[in-house]
């Protein structure tokens, strides 16, 4: 199959931002469990949380030196494959960019601090307050950076005249009105699918019979910790849905299969389709669901997918990776939630073989559900890069050569993602936990 | 000062940033894999990750913070380079991947691992002769507008003299500035093995880095005689201060005093060099397409940015000074004992 230009750099930005998504997840919500790790150990005198801590830190600065690799690889991507794109964003999103770059910073200077002060300071607190510039700084960039994507999604405070910008407000583009529901969607599924990652861990070393103090309460903490998330995933979502039927009903439209505009809309669950007769075969109808979904209210009207321009609307394939998306959360949230229910009342019920079975399970689960997350947000929004302004292939880069590049940076990220894993594996295996706490903490 | 004016000066100061930083870092790499080879690693390999690991992200970020600082500033840049530099960048961009993350690998994860260490140094110096390029490329005659298409020029960039005196002299030059650092940092330690290897290296390094110097000159002449009469008749006094600095810290280092002060001379040689080639570039940021007045952005992000600019630098600047009080300035800490 040939690919045109346009195709390559398509394929080539998702794949760097699917492999980088992997590790910018870890690197925004790995620090936060951390940070708690180590204050419960300090407050409680207790080695088992210090040392989840620093474990947790030496395998996080692996994945953290790969995101930081693969997001200098797509900050610059952007301009080489999206030339024309990055001209307008240039004018008008520059300030969230370059504060994003202010963040990283930050980010960077206090987590080399944190990383070489483990036993430096006569008061512990003083080396855990240092955790709380890295959580700052990393939840604060992907704040910014994801006040760009929101850009795309719905611009505003700009005017542009033949492909130029005559004015523009730098604040009004960056709060723009997907701001608020994508940061707090994108932030608090980032803490989720890290809490599930962590929670993977302990739950596996223990079905590998190492139920110890160690591996107990690191399961503890990051159950407890996924349930929270979980729920605040949950109202996100519903706000992010209420959002999209506000301000991109044709996205909400082809998530939803919705194809005529109509007061009591079902939600549909699974199902096949039929594009020729818009016709959905299998599928579970939940009543007049959609209208709340997307107004809160059971008869609202729902814009349905008819009412746009055949070449403006999305491929709906969406539909299926939004099935999927939420099938997961849901279980991810049943797992939580039996977790925290269990550790109250049936404490006998924790170490459930198929209970941590399933926690393993919710590790990739997670990451998989922030992929689909990303890829139904982004083709969603197809033709578009920038909503009703720019068409994707108006502004992909005219050069030859895409194709050669993506060949590269595939080997690149498969190169990266076997030695990463390898290098953690050996990082872990050959130095358990419990002779790490004997020699560390021995007197 | 216009707001132009203001803005590439800012950028150009990172970028100067980075240069430093960068080439104790790539120069580093390069070093920590020839002591390997000629099994002199276990007497300086110690102290080089000592300085590295808690900043080789820092150094990271002064690169971001220059591109994206560019694009905002100058979004025109991002359309010429961006649509020229499609494979040049890629190439320096799965160079820079390698580089980091072995260095992770290899400092975190694996210890003593060959072949970690080998792309770790070897990118070391592939990385600053790919990223040069991007200079080169600003000086002109390596682009072309064809109707609404913009056109790279690979082949007679790959046969110019020009740019290869750049690349030149930017191997060479992060070499002695990483081993006069290094130097420095191994006085400090009071590692007198170590010191004598690395003094060696930066003395071994230091001719090299003038004759590439002058080379780059007689070469400019040939490829853009604008900038080199700009050089020549305008800022000649700033190359000349570069080439006293030069002087005095090799003097200093090849009398074995005070290296520290070598270090801050070697500071000032490149930077009066980097902000006279600057000075005497512009108003072009790409001979004959861009200057800094038909690529600025408009009047009102330049001002935004501007302020954000300030304000972080707020953030920045102590932060900073946290991190080098810490690894850099503490005796201690150098020499391995916390």
């Amino acid at each position: 199959m040939e690919f045109d230009s346009v195709m390559l750099s398509r394929m080539l930005t998702t794949l760097t931002l699917a492999f980088h998504i992997i590790f910018a997840t870890i690197g925004v919500g790995v620090p936060v469990l951390i940070s708690v790790a180590e204050f419960i150990g300090i407050k409680k005198n207790d080695p088992h949380y210090i040392l989840l801590a620093r474990r947790w830190t030496r395998g996080f600065t692996i994945t953290v030196a790969i995101g930081v690799v693969t997001g200098t690889c797509i900050g610059l991507q952007l301009s080489l494959l999206w030339p024309s794109f990055m001209r307008i964003a240039g004018q008008a999103i520059a300030l969230p960019l370059f504060m994003e770059t202010f963040a990283f910073f930050f980010e960077a200077i206090f987590l080399g601090i944190y990383l070489y002060t483990w036993d430096r300071f006569r008061k512990p607190i003083y080396h855990w307050l240092l955790s709380i510039p890295v959580i700052m700084g990393s939840s604060l960039s992907a704040f910014f950076i994801t006040t760009v994507n929101a850009f795309m999604n719905t611009p505003q405070g700009f005017e542009l005249v033949d492909g130029v910008i005559k004015t523009v407000d730098p604040i009004q583009a960056m709060f723009n009105p997907a701001t608020p529901t994508k940061t707090f969607h994108v932030l608090v599924t980032a803490y989720l699918a890290s809490a599930f990652v962590l929670a993977m861990i302990a739950a596996f070393q223990m079905l590998r019979s190492d139920v110890t103090d160690y591996t107990k309460k690191a399961l503890h903490l990051t159950v407890t910790s996924a349930f929270l998330f979980a729920i605040l995933t949950g109202i996100a979502g519903d706000l992010s849905a209420k959002f999209l039927a506000e301000y991109q009903p044709e996205k909400l439209a082809a998530l939803e299969w919705h194809f005529e505009t109509e007061k009591g809309a079902d939600l549909i669950l699974f199902g096949t389709l039929d594009e020729e007769n818009q016709e959905v075969k299998y599928a579970i109808h939940l009543p007049k669901m959609l209208s709340f979904l997307a107004h809160n209210d059971f008869n609202a009207e729902v814009t349905g997918l008819n009412e746009f321009p055949k070449d403006e609307t999305a491929p709906l394939y969406v539909h299926y990776l939004f099935d999927f998306k939420v099938t997961f959360a849901a279980f991810m949230t049943l797992i939580a939630s039996l977790f925290v229910v269990f550790s109250r009342w049936r404490k006998e019920w924790v170490h459930n073989k198929w209970l941590l079975r399933a926690i393993v399970l919710c590790g990739p689960l997670s990451i998989i559900s922030i992929e689909l997350g990303w890829i139904l947000a982004e083709v969603g929004r197809q033709p578009w890069i920038l909503r009703g302004y720019m068409k994707v292939s108006e502004a992909a880069t005219t050069s030859s050569g895409v194709g050669a590049m993506l060949w590269l940076f595939l080997g690149l990220y498969i190169m990266l993602g076997v030695i990463c894993t390898v290098v953690l594996r050996k990082m872990f295996i050959n130095n358990p936990a419990e002779a790490e706490l004997e020699y560390r903490f021995k007197d | 000062m216009e707001i132009q004016l203001l803005g590439i000066t800012v950028l150009w100061l990172f970028l100067y940033g980075y240069l430093i930083v960068a080439s104790i870092d790539f120069g580093a790499g390069f070093f920590a894999y020839y002591g390997k080879v000629t099994k002199q690693d276990h007497v300086i390999n110690k102290l080089i990750s000592r300085y590295l690991s808690p900043v080789w992200e820092v150094t990271n970020v002064f690169f971001v913070f220059f591109f994206v600082g560019i694009v905002g500033f100058f979004p025109d840049t991002a359309y010429y380079y961006g649509t020229a530099l499609l494979i040049p960048g890629s190439v320096s961009l799965v160079l820079l991947a390698i580089r980091g993350s072995f260095y992770a690998f290899g400092n975190y994860g694996s210890r003593d691992n060959g072949l970690y260490l080998f792309l770790y140094g070897a990118t070391g110096l592939l990385i600053p002769a790919s990223l040069s390029t991007a200079l080169t490329i600003s000086e002109g005659g390596f682009i072309e507008k064809r109707g609404d298409t913009v056109v790279f020029l690979a082949k007679g960039l790959f046969t110019n003299l020009y740019s290869w005196s750049v690349v030149i002299l930017a191997i060479v030059s992060v070499l002695f500035i990483s081993a006069s650092f290094l130097t420095y940092y191994a006085a400090r330690a009071d590692d007198h093995k170590a010191l004598e290897i690395l003094r060696r290296f930066a003395l071994f390094w230091s001719p090299p880095t003038i004759l590439a110097s002058f080379l780059v000159f007689v070469s400019l002449r040939q490829h853009n005689v604008r900038h080199f009469e700009n050089i020549v008749e305008r800022y000649w006094w700033m190359f000349v201060l570069s080439l006293l600095c030069f002087l005095i810290a090799s003097v200093l280092i090849w009398m074995r005093k005070n290296y520290g002060t070598a270090f801050i001379f070697v500071m000032f040689q490149f930077f009066f060099a980097f902000f006279g080639y600057g000075a005497s570039h512009l108003p072009y940021i790409l001979d004959p397409y861009i200057t800094i007045y038909s690529g600025y952005t408009n009047e009102t992000m330049g001002i935004t940015l501007v302020i954000v600019f300030i304000l972080g630098l707020l953030l920045l600047i102590p932060s900073l000074f946290l991190l080098m009080r810490l690894f850099l300035f503490d005796a201690d800490y150098i020499k391995g004992k916390k």
